[in-house]
């Protein structure tokens, strides 16, 4: 028994170590898509957060400004794709695929200038996003040893969770979040109603943009202490595939990051354990995302107006 | 339009290659060429090491160069460039190199190589330039052994080879040198680049008591010394002094001087006396060692490591290189 309480806070300790990445990003993700512009992006905006905050945090010495600062960065890469595909009504998918081009090979760039090396100087625990609960518990017990485990975690953690409550407010319980989703099921009709739908996506591009920048610095200033290129490995397209699982609902991508960070937990602790190959083991979160997907999570609600420019004109 | 657009695209094209082969020509000095492995020549690891290495020769007679690849495809092309301008050596950084270094050493026999971390090519025109990566684990396995109170060390290794499996069989015959009973709980990530994977197996083996992590695995590693650092144990680095990731927490690392190595076969290319086939790089010739960083470590503990080597580099001990002269190490 008391086997299975530490393995398993350990689960839940890497689920909370998986998940705030994605789910900010998740976030992030349902603002651009329920408004209507399909952001592929997302990668390159949290590369650009996640080398943003840590040089910020170095510099400043202070962790806070560093995380806001990796959201504003990865909220002008946003506006880049917002001009691109909102205002010049360019293809969706193409300019996101250029941003996820541009945000590491800035950000090597510039790194190249001021380190002169791709990765940054590691940040001090002070540079760093502080813990909470750290030292509360009795680490000397094994349910002590849990709590640590589970509870002791980093602040961003525990404001991700917070920001999944505050954007399912906004898009269910606020004027704004009902003409957000509206401009994404039928731009022509808001339009016709007085909303002014393209500067509506744009502002919801760049939101979208600030929450995927904040997902990445939490990678380089909480989960690691530096920014390297391969902090953000793919991170950006599982919050994409979350999002899409949880069918486009701020509380659907929380379950779908979630349930994807478990798995990756489970892996570790099963390949710790266990005489099973590595290689199978390793494929557990993506094989157990796409069972739920076919096996239980119904038809998608995809936002009517998704991927489509809207010209005004027509 | 798309003709002309097409036209002066390829004509970019031309000329950028034009502009790597217009270096301008210096007959009297050693050309040196690198190729780098997809890791790229700021890696924290082999590739920039074994790049400051060469930076470091003295410029009035060698001139040196590299070329970064970017996917393993331009492994063949980036070394045939080097061939086009005649460089005197071309050192391939990587056992990712092997294929085509060895196609590219076949058709020009004239043309000298060297390759790191890699000892399968067995031609004439190659050197293969090897570390003991189990002699510098096996020290800082002694380190960790002496320096554990809960008689519990963690290891974590980024992949399963032969290559890899070295550095824990090393580790865990040090351990078990300096502390028989101890229990080294081991975990293969199988990433190079899974930051939270080594945070969360660092975080599984504290949680079983474990109070020094050594790792082997690139960036999965990095998770592995940040956990460590908040949880208040030691971590061990590797390849690199990696101390500057947790300054309070890294007891040591255990270093590979690639710099070295490519140092000694440009100054034997300049010399005239190149030799092809395997250049071991152990403790005897400084290729490994105990990182400089080591202010953690008791004084006892580092006068029984130095002990240790000094037998090693006397023949007196050595130290195990393969699975079956060390049960202990369970990762498959």
């Amino acid at each position: 028994m008391a086997g299975f309480i530490s393995e398993f806070g350990i689960i839940l300790y890497a689920t909370l170590i998986y998940t705030p990445p994605l789910l900010y990003a998740a976030l992030g993700s349902c603002f651009s898509e329920v408004s209507g512009v399909v952001n592929i992006g997302i990668e390159g905006m949290m590369t650009a957060g996640a080398f943003t905050g840590t040089v910020v945090a170095y510099f400043t010495g202070n962790p806070w400004i560093g995380f806001i600062c990796g959201g504003l960065a990865g909220m002008l890469f946003g506006a880049i794709h917002a001009l691109a595909t909102v205002r010049l009504g360019a293809d969706q998918t193409i300019a996101g695929t250029a941003i996820n081009m541009l945000g590491p090979g800035i950000v090597i760039m510039i790194a190249k200038v001021l380190f002169n090396s791709t990765d940054t100087i590691p940040l001090t625990a002070e540079q760093k996003i502080p813990m909470l609960f750290r030292g509360v518990f009795d680490t000397s017990t094994v349910f002590g040893r849990f709590m640590d485990n589970v509870f002791a975690n980093y602040a961003t953690t525990y404001l991700v969770f917070l920001a999944v409550i505050l954007v399912w407010f906004i898009f269910y319980k606020t004027r704004f979040g009902l003409r957000l989703r509206a401009c994404g099921e039928h731009p022509q009709a808001c339009e016709t109603l007085g909303i002014n739908v393209i500067a509506m996506r744009f502002w919801c591009v760049c939101i979208s943009g600030f929450l995927s920048g904040l997902g990445g610095a939490c990678v380089t200033m909480a989960t690691s202490n530096q920014f390297r290129p391969i902090s953000i490995v793919g991170q950006g397209f599982i919050a994409i595939a979350a999002v899409i699982f949880g069918k486009f609902r701020p509380q659907g991508a929380l379950l779908g990051c979630l349930l994807f960070g478990f798995c990756s937990g489970l892996k570790v602790v099963l390949g710790g354990s266990s005489g099973v190959n590595m290689h199978l083991i390793s494929m557990i979160p993506y094989v157990v995302t796409v069972i739920v997907l076919v096996l239980f999570v119904g038809k998608s609600h995809v936002p009517a107006a998704n991927g489509k420019p809207y010209i005004k004109s027509k | 339009m798309k003709k002309i657009l097409a036209l002066v695209l390829a004509l970019c094209m031309v000329f950028a290659l034009c502009a790597c082969g217009a270096k301008t020509e210096a007959p009297a000095k050693v050309r040196i060429g690198m190729v780098t492995d997809v890791g790229g020549v700021n890696d924290k690891s082999f590739n920039q090491t074994s790049w400051e290495g060469l930076q470091a020769l003295d410029p009035a007679v060698f001139e040196v160069n590299y070329l970064e690849s970017k996917t393993d495809a331009d492994y063949q092309t980036n070394i045939q460039t080097f061939i086009d301008e005649e460089y005197d050596l071309i050192i391939c950084v990587g056992f990712m190199l092997a294929d085509a270094t060895r196609e590219a050493a076949e058709a020009n026999p004239e043309q000298l190589f060297a390759i790191i971390d890699d000892a399968s090519i067995d031609l004439p025109n190659v050197a293969c330039l090897m570390f003991a990566q189990e002699q510098a684990s096996y020290l800082v396995g002694l380190v960790a052994g002496a320096v554990t109170e809960s008689k519990t060390v963690g290891y974590v290794q980024g992949m399963v080879n032969d290559s890899m499996n070295l550095f824990g069989i090393g580790f865990i015959a040090g351990v078990l040198e300096s502390c028989p009973e101890a229990n080294v709980l081991q975990y293969n990530a199988n990433s190079f680049t899974d930051i939270a994977a080594g945070s969360t197996a660092a975080k599984d083996m504290i949680t079983k008591g474990a109070d020094v992590i050594y790792q082997a695995a690139g960036g999965t590693g990095v998770g592995v010394i940040n956990a460590c650092d908040e949880g208040g144990i030691w971590a061990i680095g590797v390849d690199t002094d990696q101390s500057t990731l947790a300054p309070e927490h890294v007891l040591t690392s255990a270093m590979k001087r690639v710099d070295v190595a490519s140092q000694d076969i440009s100054k034997a290319v300049a010399e005239g006396n190149f030799t092809a086939g395997i250049h071991m790089y152990d403790l005897s010739n400084g290729g490994v060692d105990l990182a400089p960083t080591r202010d953690h470590i008791p004084a006892d503990v580092l006068e029984t490591v130095e002990a240790a080597k000094a037998a090693i580099i006397a023949g007196e001990k050595s130290v195990p290189t393969s699975v079956e002269d060390c049960p202990e190490f369970t990762l498959s």
